[in-house]
């Protein structure tokens, strides 16, 4: 099984583009879960048809320790195992010491079991990696490849930046390595040339581009991937490639996070279009 | 029997051993730490570097914030609930430990006994706490209907960031009784010393001045810094009685909640830890202008004079006649104890790391008893213990000292008493000395080794160097000094004696010395591994 995290700035894309991902996996054959790692709850909604997914740390509120784990996992589209790790309301407790006990607790009940035959799990982690909690997936080997979902607008670089250096802390002591950059596209200026250039400084690959597209916005709508929504829209194809890429994928790094300055610069020299 | 260092021509010049103990740390760890270990000439104002982070890796004798705050001054408060909002383990580790004695009046509530904790649970944490913290008020309320509740803060809940300050509002609403909150997080602070600030803040803004009395004494006094372990503020009150002082409230050894409230109907604050409790001394002063001055009631002389101090104050015959009539009388019996005692253990040496006035005061019951002390220190003092109130205005705020509220007091118009500043002026053109400490250096001697926040490396090196008789500590150093062949006292709980406060304390204190040092029983025993191996084995080298 390959344990898959998706990071990224908050808003960029990431549950949008992971849920279509999965829908690609899942097409082509493939067993998949999906862990949502924001309080938010909102990880797997296109996959659910909805938010409808009871979290695990209310399951946990609400029945004690007496949890099963058909209590907290639901199928979704395709056959996608799907969780929300769930977490407080903003402003009270501590949503990262939120994810270490959901992950856990999944652990415990066996949500990995041979049994489900799973290929692939999904972690979709909430924007920054702010405090240890939400860096849980990529520690103690629970994911072991992340993908960064990254535009060319320079807070988004920033972020991938800065998540690399998690990245760098945690794969000199597990095995976590870097997968690639996913540019989920603002078409800004040379987007493209700048985050394969960016990827390249980074040690790693642009895996894929995807172009921006309202039908991703009107499936949203509709609580659908797009694949699911309308499977002959050329950007469904996009996201089978994109799936496709991830799966062929052979190359895994450890980042070499860019100074400050070399990052500047980077967006002087191809953010200005010529 | 090891060789001793001749003494008779004074102490030595500990440098070398200095020198010693600091060749083991790293560089920047030596650095500090020197700063920390002064040879002290009390000739001379030195400075000590005291009140800064202990360095990682280093152990320390220190404890935390929360301690400070919760068992420290609010701790032996006898009317009071106090919450500790946090995982139960530290309020279960923090229940009673420190021997405070309590004696409430005929059907008043003793919630002591008691520990109080919300239990936090990982969910608590996730979720935040604030709900599991109004239950637990609410229920403490339905079960004990007390008329006071205090809230401790426990690291986890500063780091998920739970108002304890808004659940007191909002409860003391709903109940109708007084309920304050502590921002007292074991981190918050380098030391419990943060705690003993931000519990005194606590207090004086929730409780002090809540009740008006009626005057119920000619000479009302306030004890501060005084903590009732093994029944210390009992024989103070005893002597207070006698001597015709009305003791209105002490902080905080047997003490209420009730007696802070009206505690600033008081005539005079008598501060005797200075450490821990001058903030409230200083803020009554300049509320309602009660001066405060230092005393120490450990050790006979030092009572005696502190008591003399007090007499002086209000300058009443009468009350000096009690006063002088009560200690001649209690000098008797304390003398004669001293006298049967003093032969026995006379010369003997002893060094004390402990508190933030403790190391202090009982040097003055070991000068009695012609103890030597050779080497001391505070674990949570700040400059001025060490070295005087004249250095304050030189102390070097850093930013840990920032992190805790510097309550800003303003004058109370209606309580403020003009009479008692008019008193104090008066006085001071006599000579008579008010909010005046000169810490604990100029008393020693010189050559002795003034040691700030000392660890254990630095513990076994001291013995080595000194071979002393005894040594005053806590319990976290007891068997460690122990095995070393060395008696500890613990001079935190007192093991299990006590009073040693006062004339009563001093003799209780004598006879401990006589147990303890006058026996050769610590030199006759060995350590088992010093004679037979621990662990028989061979080795085989392949050639």
């Amino acid at each position: 099984m390959r344990k898959i995290a998706i990071y990224g700035k908050g808003g960029i894309g990431k549950s949008t583009t992971t849920q279509n991902t999965v829908a690609g996996l899942v097409e082509a054959g493939k067993n998949v879960k999906v862990v949502g790692c924001d309080p938010k709850a909102d990880s797997t909604r296109l996959l659910l048809g909805g938010l409808a997914q009871k979290t695990v740390l209310d399951t946990l509120r609400e029945e004690g320790e007496d949890v099963e784990l058909e209590d907290i996992v639901k199928v979704g589209y395709g056959g996608v195992r799907c969780v929300e790790s769930g977490g407080p309301e903003p402003g009270v407790g501590c949503a990262g010491r939120g994810i270490i006990t959901s992950i856990n607790m999944l652990e415990q009940l066996g949500a990995w079991d041979e049994k489900f035959q799973l290929d692939y799990t999904f972690y979709d982690v909430l924007g920054d990696v702010v405090c240890g909690g939400f860096a849980m997936p990529i520690r103690e080997g629970k994911a072991e490849e992340i993908y960064i979902v990254v535009s060319g607008e320079m807070m988004a670089m920033y972020a991938a930046n800065n998540i690399c250096k998690g990245i760098k802390k945690y794969a000199q002591a597990g095995g976590v390595r870097l997968g690639g950059l996913i540019c989920n596209s603002r078409k800004v200026d040379n987007e493209s040339a700048m985050i394969e250039e960016l990827a390249k400084r980074l040690g790693t690959q642009m895996i894929h581009f995807v172009p921006r597209d309202n039908m991703v916005q009107r499936a949203e709508i509709n609580r659908k991937t797009v694949i699911d929504y309308e499977p002959n829209h050329p950007q469904a194809d996009e996201y089978r490639a994109l799936a496709k890429a991830i799966d062929e994928n052979e190359l895994f790094v450890i980042p070499e996070p860019l100074e400050i300055e070399e990052l500047e610069k980077l967006l002087i020299d191809f953010g200005i279009a010529s | 029997m090891p060789n001793k260092i001749d003494y008779t021509n004074g102490l030595p010049d500990p440098s070398k051993l200095k020198e010693e103990i600091l060749a083991k740390y790293p560089r920047k760890v030596a650095k500090k730490r020197s700063k920390g270990m002064v040879i002290n000439d009390p000739a001379q104002s030195q400075e000590i570097g005291a009140n800064i982070r202990t360095i990682p890796g280093i152990i320390t004798q220190r404890g935390c914030t929360y301690a400070g705050c919760k068992g420290v001054v609010l701790g032996p408060t006898s009317d009071i609930i106090n919450l500790v909002h946090g995982p139960i383990g530290c309020s279960f580790y923090a229940w009673l430990t420190r021997r405070n004695q309590t004696r409430p009046a005929e059907g008043e509530p003793n919630f002591m006994t008691y520990a109080f904790s919300t239990d936090m649970q990982d969910e608590n944490i996730v979720f935040g706490g604030e709900a599991k913290l109004k239950d637990a008020i609410r229920e403490a309320y339905d079960m004990f209907k007390p008329t006071s509740i205090g809230i401790f803060s426990t690291c986890p809940v500063g780091l998920i960031g739970d108002d304890v300050h808004a659940v007191a509002r909002d409860m003391k609403a709903e109940l109708g009784i007084n309920i304050f909150g502590f921002s007292c997080e074991g981190y918050r602070g380098v030391s419990q010393s943060a705690g003993h600030h931000i519990a005194n803040n606590g207090i004086f803004k929730h409780v002090v001045g809540n009740t008006e009395r009626e005057r119920t004494g000619k000479f009302q006094v306030n004890l501060m810094g005084e903590y009732n372990i093994g029944g210390d503020a009992f024989e103070i009150e005893r002597i207070f009685e006698e001597c015709g002082l009305t003791l209105l409230s002490t902080y905080s050894g047997n003490s209420t909640v009730e007696s802070f409230a009206y505690s600033h109907t008081a005539d005079l604050n008598m501060v005797m830890c200075h450490r821990s409790i001058n903030y409230i001394a200083e803020m009554m002063e300049e509320k309602y202008g009660i001066p405060w001055i230092k005393v120490n009631f450990i050790g006979a002389d030092s009572t005696a004079k502190s008591l003399r101090k007090i007499a002086d104050y209000f300058g009443d015959e009468e009350l000096s006649a009690k006063v002088e009539e009560v200690i001649e009388r209690e000098q008797l019996k304390v003398k004669a104890v001293a006298a049967a005692v003093k032969p026995k253990v006379e010369g003997k040496l002893a060094m004390m790391f402990v508190g933030g006035s403790r190391a202090h005061h009982y040097q003055d019951l070991f000068t009695e008893l012609g103890v030597r002390v050779v080497s001391a220190g505070y674990e949570f003092a700040h400059r001025d213990d060490y070295e005087g109130r004249e250095v304050i205005p030189n102390i070097k705020i850093d930013a840990d000292t920032r992190n805790i509220e510097d309550l800003v007091v303003s004058k109370d118009e209606e309580n403020f008493r003009d009479d008692l500043v008019a008193k104090k002026a008066e006085l001071e053109a006599k000579g008579y000395e008010f909010k005046e400490y000169k810490g604990m250096m100029p008393d020693m001697q010189k050559n002795s080794l003034v040691i700030d926040d000392v660890n254990h490396w630095e513990t076994e090196k001291l013995i080595e160097f000194y071979k002393p008789d005894l040594f005053c500590a806590g319990i976290k150093e007891k068997y460690v000094v122990q095995k070393y062949g060395v008696p500890l006292k613990q001079l935190h709980s007192y093991d299990y004696g006590g009073p040693y406060a006062a004339f009563g304390g001093a003799i209780n204190f004598y006879k401990e010395m006589e147990r303890m040092l006058a026996t050769d029983i610590w030199k006759l025993v060995d350590a088992p591994w010093k004679n037979e191996p621990e662990i028989v084995g061979s080795v085989t080298v392949d050639a």
